[in-house]
Parts: structure tokens; sequence; C-alpha cells
């Protein structure tokens, strides 16, 4: 398979690439484990910042230790592909943790409104509706 | 195999222009599997089937990641807490270990697709006892957590929590286990196949011809390392 794209045709080269890439890595994690000793604000922006680095981490992996850089573009799309659609997984979740205190029913009549306005029977069933929403 | 679909089986390396010269050129390799048209063709179809394994091994834990998530929204105070319970020390050189593996790992394929057969065995080897290290540091933790009584679901019986009878302490050693045991798994099976694969790059099974196990089996090398470049930062520095 020497005729392969992936292949240069120096074992050496090849070998001293993958040594900088490891020394980079090396470096990245010391920066990592830096970083989470540093407060950024907020506790959110250190993970922010931890998960960028490790994204960063994990694409040099890919790119040069996964040969994803010079192999066929195909195995590239399925390796993208599957961060993508964990990336769409993932933002659901969250988008469904962080909207969860949206959930209250404002948009309803208060609790004062409802007292009010039980006596009238065409009003019964928005005081209900309300009710039910005070319970939640 | 029938004379009309000979001309198929004509080693590409036949015809390259830069020739190593070790004249490879029209025999039919033994591994070449009669329904692939060439031996190139082989190598890259089962390179597309791992890397679709890895897309499905991605997904499998970024569930496990977005529970994770959920959880740590759940009891924020809980598991900034817990995650004080883990020694950054040990988890830092696992860190560097892996990462170390996956340089001799990405060393032996280079080397068994360059001839290097004697290095190549070298590399495995390398690699499997990096991956032993991982497993004894590791062991050395679980071990600290079973002491402590930091244990997953209703295992947990740790004394001298702030939030006493909080139920987010034993859901995030629920994470840990699950999570890191998993990953653990993962280097048991690698540890496994890359000593399978020196057993069988000593006898001499792989050359610039056929190296698709150690191809392969590197990738899934380089997925474990991945994921654990995500588990480190994620259980031992968010504080």
């Amino acid at each position: 398979m020497s005729t392969h794209s992936e292949h240069t045709h120096d074992p050496r080269k090849e070998a001293r690439a993958h040594v900088i890439t490891l020394v980079t890595l090396l470096i990245l994690t010391i920066i990592t484990v830096g970083a989470s000793y540093i407060q950024f604000g907020s506790p959110a922006a250190n993970v922010v910042i931890a998960l960028t680095i490790a994204t960063f981490k994990a694409t040099i992996v890919g790119l040069f230790f996964m040969h994803l850089l010079h192999d066929k573009a195909v195995n590239a799309i399925i390796a993208v592909a599957g961060y993508l659609f964990l990336g769409i997984f993932l933002l659901f979740c969250f988008i469904d943790i962080g909207s969860r205190g949206n959930l209250q029913p404002t948009n309803l009549h208060p609790p004062t409104a409802v007292a009010a306005s039980g006596e009238a029977g065409a009003a019964a069933p928005a005081g209900e509706k309300a009710a039910e929403g005070k319970k939640e | 195999m029938s004379t009309t679909t000979a001309d198929l089986h004509h080693d590409p390396h036949g015809q390259d222009p830069h020739g190593h010269g070790n004249g490879h050129g029209h025999g039919h390799d033994p591994r070449h599997q009669h329904h692939f048209a060439t031996m190139e063709q082989q190598f890259d179809t089962s390179k597309i089937g791992m890397w679709l394994f890895l897309a499905t091994e991605v997904l499998t834990f970024g569930g496990l990641f977005a529970g994770f998530g959920l959880m740590q929204n759940k009891y924020p105070r809980e598991f900034v807490e817990a995650h004080l319970q883990l020694q950054r020390l040990p988890g830092a050189a696992n860190t560097v270990v892996l990462l170390i593996s996956s340089f001799t790992m990405v060393m032996a394929v280079l080397s068994a697709r360059t001839n290097q057969i004697a290095k190549t065995v070298r590399y495995l080897w390398l690699t499997v006892g990096c991956a032993g290290i991982f497993m004894c540091i590791k062991a050395y933790e679980y071990h600290h957590k079973f002491e402590e009584g930091l244990l997953p679901g209703m295992f947990y019986h740790h004394e001298g929590d702030l939030i006493a009878g909080s139920h987010g302490y034993s859901a995030f050693f629920s994470f840990y286990f699950m999570m890191t045991g998993l990953h653990g798994l993962h280097v048991l099976i690698g540890m496994g196949m890359l000593s399978w694969l020196a057993i069988r790059a000593k006898r001499g099974e792989f050359s610039d011809k056929y190296y698709t196990p150690v191809d392969l089996v590197g990738l899934f090398w380089h997925l474990v390392d991945m994921i654990w470049i995500y588990l480190f930062p994620l259980y031992y520095l968010i504080s």
C-alpha cells in the first residue's frame, strides 16, 4: 500500500513529525492543568476553557496520530459526522436543561385573579387551568 | 480464481512510480479476499468500517457525557465537592502515559508500514506497557475510592459530606465509575489486541504490503486516548 496518499516516503521525517505532535499534546496537558488553578470569572468559563483545550488536543490526535489530515476524505467525513451528531445531541440536551426554569406558567392568570373570577360559572374552565399551573 | 479477474489482481505497487524495488508486482497475496478488486481497496474498506465503529463509540461515550452534564446541573455543589475527592496527580500521570502510548502506537504503525519488523514489535510492547501503567494507576485510584466509601449509587457510604444525605454524591460516583470503568474496559481490550498484534508482528506477518490490523487497532487506541483527553479535565480539574 505504498502508493497510498497518506504515505510520505521518508519514515524519519514522519517519526520527527510524530515526536512534535506528542510534545505539543504534552504542553497542552500542562496548560490544561495550569488553567484549572486560575479562576476565569465563573465556573462555567473554566469548563468552557478546559473543554476547548481538550477539543484542540482531540483534533490534533485525529489529524496527525489517526492520519486524518493525509488520509482519504471519506474517513474524515465519517469522523466529523460522528462528532457533528454528538454535537446536535449535546446541544439539544443543554437547551433542555437550560430552559427548564422557563416552564413556569407565567402566561396564566395569577392565583388572586383565579379566586376573584371563581364565583362566575363561565370563568371556571380558565380558573381550573390556572390552578393546574399553580400545582406545577 | 478465474482468469477473467486476473487483471484486477495486479498489485498496485507494481506501477508505483517511487518503486521500492522489492519486485512484488504480480503475485497474488494470500490475504487478498476475492471480493475486493485490489489490496488497496480491501485496506480502505476495512478502514471505513473501523471509522464507522469509532463514530458509534463517540456516540456511546457522548450519551454518558450528556448524562454527566445533566447531573452536574442538578447537583452543582455536590459535584464540585465530589470532584475534590479525585486526586489530580494520578489523573495527570495517566493523561501523560496515554499520550505517550498513542505516540508509541503511531510509531508501531509507521514501522510496520516501512518493513521495520523488530521496531514494530518493540513499539507494540511499549504501548502495552503504557496501557499496563495506566491500569495500575487506575487500580490505585479505585482502591482509594473503595476505602473511602466513595462508591456508585446505593453503595455510597462516605462520611463527612457538606450536604448530608444528598443523592448528588452517589450520582457523581455512579458516573465516575461508569465512564472511567467503560474507558478502562477499552484499555484492557486494547491491551489484548496489541499483544496479539505484537505476537503476529514477531512472526513476520506484517509488512508494507499488509499491515491493516496494526493500522486499525492503532485507530482504536487513539480513540481511547481521545476519550481520556475529555474525561481528565471534566473529572479531575473542574472545581
